[in-house]
């Protein structure tokens, strides 16, 4: 068990989220590697957006046994743990300040100077480095979208949790953020949970894929097989859009 | 924008300017409309709400009543903002008259002030008949003194008891409060605060019942046992002169004066309150 | 009247010893009120902005707006019989003091800045708290971040307090008994010299007063513009 326990950032037992007495969350099982980029894909309401909140910590499970990096989590763990994790919202709520405080925002809770280097990196990396000082109100959606991933890279948490981070976003923009996720995690080799619609953006990067469908996990396998040999044939019939919800 | 929004608009804006109107709205006939500037303590006493009505029913008018203090009133008077004057402060009476701004000063009634102050007395002027000698006591033991401080015929009877005496009491004194308050609420500090006040007879009778930590110091339980003449408290009626702005109703001011100083309204006068506080509350000169 | 105007201009010009002391009285106890409030009723309409599911929201918030509303000299009348002599707690003797007017403005500045601090910190998006605590923000540091994302509305709400209670009578003449270098501010002075036909110094008073107030939002907006383009 310990063994393979290193091997995991996430173990999860059990778990169930329930709201109004409707179960949103029914997961015997989920492992989530070290490393490793998963993608998880589901229809709307699939309880995807959830399951990464419970995996930031930001609302407890109903009940189930969640194992982090090798520490068993309680109702609301420590600041210390939430901060080894960072989640993009599928709609980022930027500050109401320049482009720059927006992507040191988080260094800055941490009590950390932000390296310049690092920051004028950043800025160049998300094609920002002439905004720095703009508000962020002037920007336009994509430009958003990727200051709202910049805030969230710049961390370089042990975990990375991306909901939806290039819906409603055009090809440019797409390949762009794409790019910074494929950098970053050449880089810092983080784990990343990416929830996502574009099935062609979860094959692009994701080493596993897993399917969710009503709260269940389906199945979860390399992104070879999900995609070319699935166990279940759910999830052949969602990846040729067969599922109707 | 469209129509309908301008429509609703110009009905809100409509609506606004009615609302507005309606409160600018003057009496329908000013000719019989009688302004009169008075003080807080006639007012106070219900002695106008007692016998208003009969005059306004037998010369077919209407008396707007503002209670202010006697200076206030007399300012109301030199702007010609009234058309007559009842109010309780002979040297300034003299001076409006003189001036021109009224046309002529009538006697009425008069009662009296006392000293009131809290049952300890700490200053130890119960019994004392001169007021200007208690006050005196009382400025010499720093006792606490309520002052009107709004230049009302009750403060300026009391600037006159101290200039006998040749004390000025500043309102930065720790034992001095100028409250520029009517008669009502400077009763009710002396009260919370335990200070001596003057006050007139009448308003502190009305009162004494929510004053329990109060009691009369100098003047005594009746007019007839205050033994300082300097107590006396003389009201006056004073038309306004109508010369000197427009818009001042100056006859129906003469039918009021006289109306007031008829040996029926002097009876009625003399005997108000008589039931209720055993005693009158104003006395005329009318047998 | 324009004998009255030039007065109030020479006795303002002359810097008047009565119209200072009375100007620096009404800004100690107006600004020792708003500080109370705002040190009470910021955490308060924080907590309640953010917490959305509390039970009774709506009372509460019912119950709020009331108190937005409250008329000053009812809250003037509760605090007069609250520090009467013969009132539970005549024993601190406050009432005609400066402490007393305090109390009094802090009562009606309070629901005010708690209900308006609600409002804009309520009106950031829903999920911004959660994104923030993602980011490794803590609670307080969430808070902070919620507050100085709602700075607009939060200085509008202060602006608005002070401007009520700086210009509010009924209370502070009721419990502060209008005592001449003591307890009398500009309202209740106005109010006096007005009566007694002083129309030239209660002019003077209201000028300051006005000047108060615009001084007052002007700061705020400032302060607000500054923190807007810090770059």
């Amino acid at each position: 068990m310990i063994n393979d326990n290193n091997q995991l950032l996430y173990n999860i037992n059990n778990l169930h989220q329930i709201y109004n007495g409707r179960t949103i969350l029914n997961i015997n099982h989920l492992s989530i590697y070290k490393q490793e980029i998963l993608a998880i894909v589901g229809p709307n309401g699939a309880g995807k957006s959830t399951l990464l909140r419970i995996l930031n910590f930001l609302e407890a499970a109903h009940n189930g046994q969640i194992y982090f990096d090798g520490e068993s989590i309680e109702k609301t763990p420590s600041i210390h743990t939430i901060r080894k994790v960072a989640m993009m919202f599928q709609n980022p709520q930027l500050l109401n300040k320049s482009v720059r405080s927006n992507i040191e925002y988080g260094l800055k809770l941490r009590g950390k100077r932000s390296n310049e280097l690092v920051l004028q990196e950043t800025l160049k990396n998300v094609g920002l480095n002439q905004y720095a000082q703009n508000k962020v109100s002037s920007l336009s959606g994509g430009e958003l979208q990727r200051v709202a991933i910049a805030r969230t890279l710049i961390l370089n948490t042990k975990a990375l949790l991306l909901d939806e981070p290039t819906s409603n976003l055009d090809p440019y923009n797409t390949d762009l953020i794409e790019q910074l996720i494929r950098t970053h995690h050449k880089l810092h080799k983080s784990t990343i949970v990416l929830v996502t619609h574009n099935l062609h953006q979860a094959r692009r990067l994701a080493h596993r894929c897993a399917l969710l469908l009503d709260g269940n996990l389906i199945e979860i396998s390399s992104t070879k097989d999900f995609f070319e040999k699935p166990n279940d044939k759910r999830v052949s019939e969602f990846i040729h859009g067969k599922i109707i919800y | 924008m469209t129509l309908f929004k301008l429509t609703r608009i110009i009905r809100t804006s409509i609506y606004c300017i009615g609302i507005i109107l309606l409160g600018c709205q003057r009496n329908a006939d000013p000719n019989n409309t009688l302004t009169l500037a008075t003080t807080t303590s006639t007012e106070n006493s219900g002695l106008l709400d007692h016998i208003l009505p009969d005059f306004e029913q037998n010369f077919d008018s209407k008396i707007e009543v503002i209670a202010v203090g006697t200076g206030q009133a007399i300012a109301l008077g030199k702007s010609g903002n009234a058309d007559v004057l009842l109010v309780h402060a002979p040297d300034l009476e003299n001076t409006f008259v003189n001036q021109g701004y009224g046309t002529k000063r009538y006697q009425v009634m008069y009662n009296d002030f006392i000293i009131v102050g809290p049952k300890s007395d700490p200053a130890s002027i119960r019994g004392i008949k001169d007021a200007s000698r208690a006050m005196t006591k009382i400025y010499k033991q720093n006792a606490p003194w309520a002052s009107r401080g709004d230049e009302s015929g009750t403060h300026m009877k009391e600037n006159y008891l101290w200039s006998q005496v040749n004390i000025t009491p500043k309102s930065a004194d720790n034992w001095y409060y100028s409250l520029g308050q009517g008669m009502g609420a400077t009763l009710q500090f002396a009260n919370e605060t335990d200070s001596y006040t003057l006050t007139d007879r009448a308003t502190y009778l009305m009162q004494a019942d929510i004053l329990p930590y109060l009691t009369i110091m100098v003047g005594g339980d009746h007019i007839r046992n205050n033994l300082d003449q300097n107590l006396y408290n003389l009201y006056s009626i004073i038309p306004i002169n109508p010369n000197k702005h427009q818009y001042i109703n100056h006859d129906l001011a003469l039918q009021f004066t006289n109306w007031f100083t008829s040996t029926n309204t002097q009876t009625h006068i003399a005997n108000f309150g008589k039931e209720k506080l055993g005693q009158p509350i104003f006395y005329t000169f009318v047998r | 009247m324009p004998n009255s105007l030039t007065e109030s201009i020479s006795l303002i010009l002359s810097l008047d010893k009565d119209l200072i002391d009375i100007t620096l009285l009404t800004l100690r106890i107006t600004l020792s009120s708003l500080t109370l409030s705002i040190i009470i009723g910021l955490p308060i309409g924080t907590l309640l902005g953010l917490s959305r599911h509390i039970p009774a929201r709506g009372f509460i918030m019912a119950f709020l707006y009331t108190g937005m509303g409250l008329p000053p000299v009812v809250v003037g009348l509760v605090v007069f019989i609250l520090l009467s002599r013969s009132g539970p707690m005549g024993h601190l003797e406050w009432l005609f003091s400066p402490n007393a007017m305090i109390l009094a403005q802090t009562i009606i500045a309070l629901p005010i800045i708690v209900g308006l601090t609600m409002a804009s910190t309520g009106s950031t998006h829903p999920s911004l708290p959660q994104q923030v605590t993602s980011l490794g923000a803590t609670k307080l540091q969430t808070a902070i971040t919620i507050l100085s994302e709602s700075k607009y509305g939060l200085l509008a709400a202060i602006a608005a307090t002070y401007g009520r209670i700086v210009a509010e009578v009924g209370a502070v003449l009721l419990v502060g008994g209008n005592i001449e270098t003591k307890t009398r501010v500009l309202t209740t002075a106005i109010v006096l010299e007005t009566r007694k036909g002083a129309f030239g110094f209660a002019l003077g008073l209201g000028l300051i007063l006005l000047t108060i107030t615009f001084v007052a939002n002007i700061i705020l907006l400032r302060f607000g513009n500054w923190n807007n383009d810090q770059r």
